[in-house]
């Protein structure tokens, strides 16, 4: 025979404000957990959906990232007649020669200024770029000093908006526009002109790297096998969807960080609801032991008295998820290892987390319950009649 | 005081109960502790090493990946105050393999003849340093570096070059410990990049760390060096490099923020649960409370009890959680140089006061409704009370 919910529920419900402060202690932690959760799932989410399946991106050999790589000009003369290359309607195969470096901007986070990539591209190099979509002004003039900032810099940078200039390299650099793309990487970057930018950093025979497009996916796996293998060229290659991904990790410290901090809060926690829990048992001395003489089992009392500390405990996950809420779609930045600059990125809540925040808090529940059911279960009828 | 018999009988009255609001205080307040200790090295009371506080570091106004030229070190030499002034070189490179972790650390190009001068907190033999200096494709490694990775004076490392076009074939000639921090470091000699990298436009200092002559000297050198190059090729920025160290931590995210909020959230969290704690021990007693009343004991006296337990409890757990707070430092010190702050975190005087300061105001506040309402509940009504 096992005792109606609804007795635990009435029970919880007599006691709001133990309940509540208990469930709320319970709720902070799960908040913890699950806000360093967002950060890096929002981190994750951001650079996953960055890259173009078709796309290959080429680096010099050894070098893990863009910034990292010397990538000659004479290096791509060659390879951008490479079997597997899309063409674009002029029939120009879809190669665009780029690049990166790092520039220093102040935002509204971080006063002291945070780096910020800016790449340079030629026409060819928007072209493989058709996910990214201009929300306002234009896109720069080849040949001129001109910017068109990623919508993620727009919004962080004040100095960074159309309008404005930017100094870096040799001098200002206007901008003339925002462009978003649902690649979210892309939009923490500042396009401009290839020459214009290589020149200003004496890059012009030595730039970064190349951005390829391939024909289809059979093409794209053969490209990237035929140019790793070419020793002449000495370079690396690797699909643009694999380059951001490898990114993630700039999230690891903050998740390492997030976990350490929830599982300590989560002892103190647990504490708090053994305690309640505790209570809960003294002062239902009496009853456990009417129960009993009902012909409850030991059983019976110590799985209602779980069930108890579980609904206590669900209660608290579902105020921490409530609190956690608000974080969503909030906008911060992360320096990555690999670009050297920020990538912009929202917190994102997924289901995931909410399921793993859930099981967190009944976790605890069921740590802090256990040791207290099993006392409610052990007493001896009479005594538990004679106390209280 | 004179309660203070009584309020130590109160408190060990349900040993269980304060046995686990106890524990539950030091743990919270232990990562409080860590968390407040970190946000005081970072942003507040950290100060730059004895030797580190005269070091002062040059490097490209825009971002540290750019290069200044070399001829800068000539000038910077000749500012007044500079006593010693070396270039440096951040390598990069892989060894091993990039994808484990552990084998990352810093690989820096610099002058051998003046490492030693600039960096005086460093410790090496003799005839070590001279066989550095000698050797122009020798290396030195920090200590704790070479446990990590047994290196032994003699042996060759391979660096893969990334950034640069060549690969390093190093020979540890000495290994060297440092009075401040271990900063897990391998130097080589610069000598190694003038030889490969000979007539290439690419042979450029990544920056210079220079040595001043007194630690009040650091701010007129600094300003003199940015307004020296403030119209040149290449405008530097010049900082303490205590200062510089920090200029990383933006790249772990919003670290301000983050320590913030975990703060605010366990503080919250542990007056929560000390409330709850003393809510119920307070409801149990009552009765008590008429009794005690009847006796004659004022109602400041009663609240003066309550809250005196109360305050006592987590002052007990705010002192277990230093102590684990500070065992906490050790293992964060044992830890990877992320930042050098992380190498010597301890619990400092004005962050220990702190945490004492929230645990007793965590004691007043949690206690304080409680403890008033009991002390107002009528004699009659309070020996009536049942619960």
């Amino acid at each position: 025979m096992i005792l109606p919910i609804s007795y635990n529920l009435r029970n919880l419900a007599v006691r709001r404000t133990t309940t509540l402060m208990t469930a709320l202690g319970i709720g902070l932690t799960v908040a913890v957990l699950a806000a360093s959760f967002a950060l890096v799932d929002g981190l994750r989410l951001a650079l996953e959906a960055s890259g173009h399946p078709l796309n290959v991106l080429v680096t010099r050999k050894g070098a893990e990232s863009e910034l990292a790589s010397n990538f000659e000009r004479r290096v791509f003369d060659d390879l951008k007649f490479k079997a597997g290359i899309a063409r674009n309607a002029a029939g120009e195969p879809l190669a665009s020669l780029e690049v990166v470096t790092v520039i220093n901007l102040v935002s509204v986070e971080y006063p002291e200024g945070a780096n910020v990539s800016v790449r340079g591209v030629t026409p060819i190099g928007l072209e493989i770029r058709d996910d990214a979509r201009l929300t306002e002004g234009r896109w720069f003039t080849p040949g001129r000093r001109e910017a068109t900032v990623g919508s993620s810099i727009a919004k962080r940078y004040p100095e960074a908006r159309p309008g404005e200039k930017i100094r870096f390299g040799r001098g200002e650099w206007e901008v003339v526009g925002i462009f978003h793309s649902g690649q979210m990487a892309r939009n923490s970057e500042i396009l401009v002109d290839l020459n214009q930018v290589a020149a200003d950093f004496g890059r012009e025979s030595v730039l970064s790297s190349a951005l390829l497009r391939a024909t289809d996916e059979v093409a794209h796996q053969a490209l990237i096998n035929d140019l790793q293998a070419d020793t002449r060229l000495n370079v690396q290659a690797r699909s643009e969807k694999a380059y951001y991904a490898q990114q993630t990790s700039s999230g690891d410290l903050i998740r390492y960080l997030g976990t350490i901090v929830a599982v300590i809060m989560a002892v103190g926690s647990c504490f708090g609801a053994m305690n309640t829990m505790y209570a809960a048992v003294a002062r239902r001395s009496k009853e456990i032991g009417t129960l009993r003489v009902l012909g409850f089992s030991r059983a019976a009392i110590l799985v209602s008295f779980l069930i108890e500390s579980l609904m206590l405990a669900a209660l608290g996950g579902a105020l921490g998820i409530l609190l956690v809420l608000p974080v969503q779609g909030l906008s911060t930045g992360i320096g990555s290892m690999v670009t050297f600059s920020e990538i912009a990125f929202q917190l994102r809540i997924t289901p995931q987390t909410m399921a793993s925040a859930f099981l967190f808090a009944l976790a605890m529940g069921a740590a802090g319950g256990l040791l207290p059911a099993f006392q409610a279960s052990r007493k001896e009828i009479l005594t538990a009649l004679r106390e209280g | 005081m004179k309660y203070l018999p009584l309020i130590v009988k109160n408190a060990l009255r349900n040993r269980r109960r304060t046995l686990l609001t106890t524990s539950s205080l030091a743990i919270s307040l232990c990562l409080l502790g860590v968390m407040m200790a970190l946000y005081y090295a970072l942003f507040i009371g950290g100060q730059p090493a004895k030797a580190q506080a005269r070091r002062v570091v040059v490097r490209h106004k825009v971002s540290i990946v750019f290069p200044l030229p070399l001829y800068f070190r000539e000038k910077i030499a000749q500012v007044p105050g500079v006593e010693e002034v070396m270039l440096w070189s951040w390598f990069g490179g892989v060894y091993k393999d990039a994808r484990d972790q552990r084998n990352f650390f810093a690989r820096m190009a610099a002058d051998a003849d003046r490492l030693f001068r600039v960096y005086q907190d460093y410790v090496i033999p003799e005839e070590q340093k001279e066989a550095f200096i000698r050797d122009p494709a020798g290396c030195v490694v920090n200590k704790a570096l070479a446990e990590r990775h047994g290196f032994k004076v003699g042996d060759r490392i391979l660096i893969r070059g990334d950034i640069y076009p060549f690969d390093l074939d190093l020979t540890v000639r000495g290994i060297y410990t440092s009075t401040d921090f271990d900063d897990d470091t391998l130097w080589f000699n610069w000598k190694y990049m003038e030889n490969m990298l000979r007539n290439s436009p690419r042979l450029m200092a990544g920056g210079f760390t220079l040595l001043a002559r007194s630690e009040q000297d650091v701010a007129a050198i600094s300003r003199t060096i940015d307004e020296m190059f403030a119209n040149s090729e290449a405008p530097t920025k010049t900082e303490s490099e205590y200062t510089f160290g920090l200029s990383f931590l933006s790249f772990l995210g919003n670290i301000k923020v983050i320590l913030m909020s975990i703060c605010f959230a366990v503080t919250f969290t542990v007056l929560l649960i000390t409330a709850n704690t003393m809510a119920m021990s307070v409801r149990e007693r009552v009765r008590e409370v008429g009794v005690l009343r009847t006796l004659g004991f004022g109602k400041p006296a009663i609240v003066g009890l309550i809250v005196g337990e109360s305050a006592l409890i987590s002052l007990l757990g705010g002192l277990l959680g230093v102590l684990v707070a500070e065992g906490l430092c050790w293992v964060v010190r044992q830890g990877p140089a992320i930042v050098q702050q992380a190498k010597t975190l301890t619990i400092e005087g004005p962050v220990f006061a702190a945490l004492m300061g929230v645990s007793l105001a965590v004691g007043i506040f949690s206690s304080i409704v409680p403890a008033v309402s009991a002390a107002r509940t009528s004699i009659i009504d309070a020996l009536r009370f049942t619960d």
